[in-house]
Formats: C-alpha cells, sequence, structure tokens
C-alpha cells in the first residue's frame, strides 16, 4: 500500500469513527463533520502539522485553529489516535462527565481555541502569526472556516489584516461545502467566485477537490515553503455529507441525523 | 508621593506608564482600532514592532489581542470603550471571557469614553451599558478609575495580574483625587473618601468627583456625608460590608442606566449578600438615551443627575429620617 492509499484508509477509519460519534451523541452536527475528513488527516498524517501529542503545548508546534468547531467531531478520533487523549474517550463523547461535548473547546487537548460561535478563528490566528513572527518561530498558523461562516463580517476583518500585515506564516483553510443551515449558500450569500475575492485582498489562493488527499497535501506542501509576504487560502471544495446517501448534497443537511440503525447499516457497508 | 493636583487624561497616564515598561519588558504589545492620544505618538514611534493599529475594527481588535495574548505576550487593546465593548462583546466573550478559563490571557481592554465624557458627540458615543454587560462576564476583572493616578496605578496591576481585563476611561483631562499609586489596592478595590454619619455617597468614574464635590460642601456646612470610590468592579465584599454596615442609606452614583446591573445592582448585591440593612438610592440615568448637546451638565441636568439633584436627593433623606426619628 503506497502512502496515499494508507491515508485514503485512515480517512475512512476517521469517517467511521465519527459515524459512531454521531451514533453516541446526535446532536452532533454529521454532515459537517464529514466535509473536512481528508482535510484534518492531510493536516496530521500528511505530513504537514507539526504537533506533539505529549506536549501539546511546544513552542514549536503548528497552530490548528478550527473556526468551523461545529464541523470538528471528526476531529476527536485523529487526536485520539494520535495519543492527544485515551482511545476509549471517543466512546463519552457528549455523555456524562466527558470532556468532548459535540462541539470541541479549549477543555480538549489539541484544540487550540473554543469555536462554537463562527468568524472568530481567522482574527484570533492573525494575533498568534503575529506572535510566532515576534518569537522567531518558523511555525505556522492554520485555520479551518467554513464556507457560510465567510458570512460573518469579522472574518473579513481578519482577511484585510493578515494581507496588510503579510502574515505568510497563516494558512486559511475554507471548507467550501456549500450549504449552510437553510440551504446552499449560492442562493443564501453568493459567494462565487470566492478564490478571486481573497486574490484582490492580496491572499495567495489554491482551490482543490477537498475530498482528494493527494491534491490537499501537495497544495499545503507548496503554501508551507512559499515565504512571499502573502497569507494563503486553501478552497478545498467539499461536498457536505461526503459520502453518505441521503446526507450528502441535501440542502438540509446541516440540521440531519443519522438513525442509529443507518448508521450500522453505512458503517456494515463501509467494512 | 506626590501631593500636588494636576489635571490630565486618563488614558495619558496609562500609555505613558506602559511606554515606559515597554523598554523593559519585550512582551507587551499595544494594540489600537484607529484611536490615538497625544501620549500615544511616542509609543507609535519608539515601537513600531510592537504597536499594531488595526483599523477601525474593534473585532478583530479583541482577537488579535487575544491571539498574541495566548502566546504568552501582554496586550492593551485601545479603543473608544463604548465600541470595544459593546461592538466586540461577543470576541470578548468567547476569545476572552471563555478562553480563559483554560489559557492564561493577559489581555487589558483599555477603553476611553465612559459614560457621557464624549458629551457634546450624543447618545452613540455615550456609554451608559458597559459597567452592566462587562461585569456578567466571568474570568475579565472590570476597572472604573475616577481620576489619572487610578489609571496609571493599573499598569503594574494589568502586568500583575494574568488575566483578561477592562478598565474604562474618561474621555476629559481631570484633576487626580489621589495623590499616590500607593492608594490603589486593586484587589480591595475601593476606597472610602469621606466617613459619614447617616448616609454615604458610592460611586465610580467621573461621579466621584462630583459626589466629593457635593460631600466637601455638605462637610462644610456641619454634614457629615461619607463617600466611597469603587475602581475595580468586584470589589473585596468583607472590606466594604465593614465601611457600608455603619451607614443608614447609601446613594449609588454613576453614569449609567439605573437598576440594570451597573453600579447600584453590584451594592444591592453586596448588601444582600452581607445581609446589610441599609437603604440604597440609585442615581443615574433613567430608561432612555440623551440626545441633547451642550455638554455634560446639560445631560446631568436632563438625567436628573446634576450636583442640585444629587444634593437634593442627600438632603431630602437627610430630611425624612429627621422627621420619622
Amino acid at each position: 500500500m503506497n502512502d496515499i492509499q494508507k491515508l485514503k484508509e485512515k480517512a475512512k477509519w476517521v469517517k467511521a469513527e465519527t459515524l459512531k460519534i454521531h451514533k453516541l451523541a446526535p446532536e452532533s452536527r454529521i454532515a459537517s463533520s464529514l466535509s473536512d475528513i481528508e482535510t484534518f488527516v492531510a493536516l496530521y498524517y500528511g505530513g504537514i502539522l507539526n504537533y506533539d501529542p505529549q506536549n501539546v503545548f511546544s513552542q514549536d508546534r503548528d497552530r490548528f485553529i478550527v473556526s468551523k468547531g461545529h464541523g470538528a467531531v471528526s476531529m476527536y478520533p485523529i487526536l485520539a489516535d494520535l495519543g492527544f487523549f485515551a482511545k476509549e474517550e471517543l466512546e463519552n463523547v457528549g455523555q456524562k462527565d466527558s470532556f468532548l461535548c459535540v462541539i470541541p473547546d479549549t477543555a480538549v487537548p489539541g484544540f487550540e481555541t473554543i469555536n462554537g460561535s463562527l468568524g472568530h478563528g481567522l482574527g484570533v490566528a492573525c494575533g498568534v502569526a503575529i506572535a510566532l513572527k515576534r518569537k522567531n518561530l518558523d511555525s505556522k498558523v492554520y485555520v479551518l472556516c467554513g464556507d457560510g461562516e465567510l458570512n460573518e463580517g469579522a472574518v473579513w476583518e481578519g482577511v484585510m489584516f493578515a494581507a496588510c500585515h503579510k502574515l505568510d506564516n497563516l494558512v486559511f483553510i475554507v471548507d467550501n461545502n456549500q450549504i449552510s443551515m437553510l440551504g446552499y449558500q449560492k442562493d443564501i450569500m453568493a459567494l462565487d467566485p470566492l478564490d478571486s475575492k481573497f486574490k484582490a485582498f492580496g491572499w495567495e489562493t489554491a482551490s482543490v477537490d477537498g475530498h482528494d488527499i493527494e491534491q490537499l497535501i501537495s497544495a499545503l506542501t507548496l503554501f508551507k515553503t512559499n515565504d512571499n509576504n502573502r497569507p494563503k487560502a486553501l478552497i478545498a471544495n467539499t461536498r457536505k455529507g461526503n459520502g453518505v446517501e441521503g446526507l450528502q448534497d441535501h440542502p438540509m443537511s446541516h440540521v440531519m441525523t443519522l438513525k442509529p440503525d443507518r448508521i450500522d447499516e453505512i458503517l456494515e457497508k463501509m467494512k | 508621593m506626590n501631593d500636588t493636583v494636576s489635571v490630565k487624561t486618563m488614558r495619558d497616564a496609562i500609555i505613558s506608564a506602559v511606554y515606559e515598561k515597554m523598554f523593559h519588558n519585550d512582551r507587551i504589545f499595544f494594540l489600537a482600532a484607529d484611536f490615538g492620544a497625544p501620549s500615544l505618538d511616542k509609543l507609535r514611534e519608539d515601537f513600531p514592532e510592537r504597536f499594531i493599529n488595526v483599523g477601525i475594527a474593534e473585532q478583530n481588535l479583541v482577537n488579535v489581542a487575544a491571539g498574541l495574548a495566548g502566546e504568552g505576550f501582554i496586550v492593551y487593546a485601545y479603543a473608544i470603550t463604548g465600541f470595544l465593548s459593546m461592538r466586540a462583546y461577543e470576541q470578548i466573550r468567547v476569545n476572552l471571557a471563555l478562553s480563559a478559563q483554560h489559557r492564561s490571557l493577559n489581555v487589558n481592554l483599555v477603553g476611553v469614553g465612559a459614560g457621557v465624557s464624549y458629551d457634546v458627540a450624543g447618545p452613540t458615543h455615550h456609554c451608559l451599558e458597559d459597567i452592566s454587560i462587562m461585569r456578567t462576564l466571568p474570568n475579565i476583572v472590570s476597572c472604573s478609575p475616577c481620576d489619572w493616578v487610578t489609571a496609571e496605578s493599573f499598569v503594574d496591576f494589568s502586568i500583575e495580574c494574568n488575566v483578561p481585563k477592562y478598565i474604562r476611561l474618561d474621555g476629559k483631562p481631570l484633576p487626580n483625587i489621589y495623590m499616590s499609586c500607593d492608594q490603589i489596592n486593586w484587589q480591595k478595590g475601593f476606597n472610602e473618601l469621606a466617613s459619614g454619619d447617616e448616609s454615604c455617597f458610592v460611586s465610580t468614574g467621573y461621579m466621584t468627583h462630583k459626589a466629593l464635590e457635593i460631600v466637601n460642601e455638605l462637610s462644610q456646612q456641619g454634614h457629615n456625608v461619607g463617600l466611597i470610590d469603587i475602581f475595580n468592579l468586584a470589589p473585596d465584599e468583607d472590606t466594604l460590608a465593614e465601611k457600608l454596615e455603619k451607614y443608614t442609606r447609601i446613594f449609588t452614583v454613576e453614569e449609567g442606566f439605573k437598576d440594570r446591573g451597573g453600579l447600584d445592582s453590584l451594592m444591592r448585591s453586596i448588601l444582600g449578600r452581607k445581609g446589610l440593612n441599609v437603604e440604597l438610592k440609585s442615581l443615574g440615568f433613567a430608561d432612555k438615551y440623551i440626545f441633547k448637546s451642550g455638554g455634560r451638565d446639560v445631560i446631568h441636568e436632563e438625567a436628573s443627575l446634576s450636583k442640585k439633584h444629587l444634593l437634593s436627593a442627600v438632603n431630602n433623606k437627610t430630611e425624612l429620617s429627621k422627621t420619622f426619628n
């Protein structure tokens, strides 16, 4: 099995674990948590992020801010797999006494910030990016943001700031899954062409198939080596509810939950 | 010890003190939302690497401050106080108050224009709600100095105390009431400026000046009315209760809405928690914004917060108690 094949297998495992979490905690946003799995896999297993599960606040780590907090239970299996916390904890998500809520927070090892409310991640990342430069660290700041989240005005304060301050150690990944709570983004707040908006603000941009791990790794690797005084935006074109029939691309997928027997059926098929 | 009185803005006192600290402490950043002060000019010039003007963007001001503080820097985030506390309220809630539960975040929100100090600018620039809304957030220390000495003393406290803080500064140059920073104990959070017999004013910010004027006048007429200046909006309640218990009544005086979570609500809660049988009369703004021009005295007149109103409140009460006794 080549490396990419292994990463695909890992993504499949993460998807299965995410579905199990949803079965345990149906309040979790399953569709939102399925569109970003390959991004998480590329970052954590594809040699992009520098991290140390034994020393979660190590100075030379890369900082990863998950701004779309509602779609991040799919990061729990990864953090558990890498040793940020015990794998058994995955069986307690949303349950009494568990530190794993359906929206991650600062109590979870591996999460830098709390992001249940949308539109905060980029601005905070701007402050972190300046701090890293001030400390002469080569570490980078990564932010994952939803496309619907871009409707929040505060995001654009960060977009302007990052370009003006030449924050080339900042990588902003847009999980462009096209759908927010009440339907398609194009009908709610049309944003296309998205990459040219970032370009106009002075950002370097790239667009990839957000479910193609190879493409994600290749774009993120290029960003890593490119100290060109410009912040970087990666538009990851994805499908909300990716890979689940009935959920995938359903305009109301954000608020849909999967019944336990349906989850068992999907998991059985995935074997 | 400084035994002279001089007139100065609180912001110049804070910024000058931060400026001095920045020479010896390279962890300090000063951010502004395109908002200045005479004292800020040399800071901007001498520390271009650690001064950032984020532009007219209070939300991003707080976000960037939170990001820097999370990396261990001490940050001052400077803006017009109504915009800082209200435009960026959710950024303060999420990225400071919530985050400070698990992280050390030394962010100092420095707001200028408390109360109606931007008098003629009108109601968008009046700030009558901030005490109430900031006080409701856990994990944030809220400060309300009455003079530039208190404001200056905030700087040492702000560096030592590694949590998010909010300090609301008056926009006008005012004389100092305190003679030395040594008189300011931020943990205690208040000072008794005058001891009275039956009645006591409890004030914060600019209104401490007005209350002090009245207390001094009454004292010359032989009436001893007390005055307590609250500068930390979570004062030490045991110590404060010891001062309050001797009074029959207190008058809270604030440039803020009455009975909406401000200074009067704070004092009412403390009296209740301590089981003190002290009457409280709230002096502040009624439930409406004031659109009048003409200056602070005109607004105070409209809001029933003028010297005349304050005097009449305390006199009426004194008269009443005489009649009933």
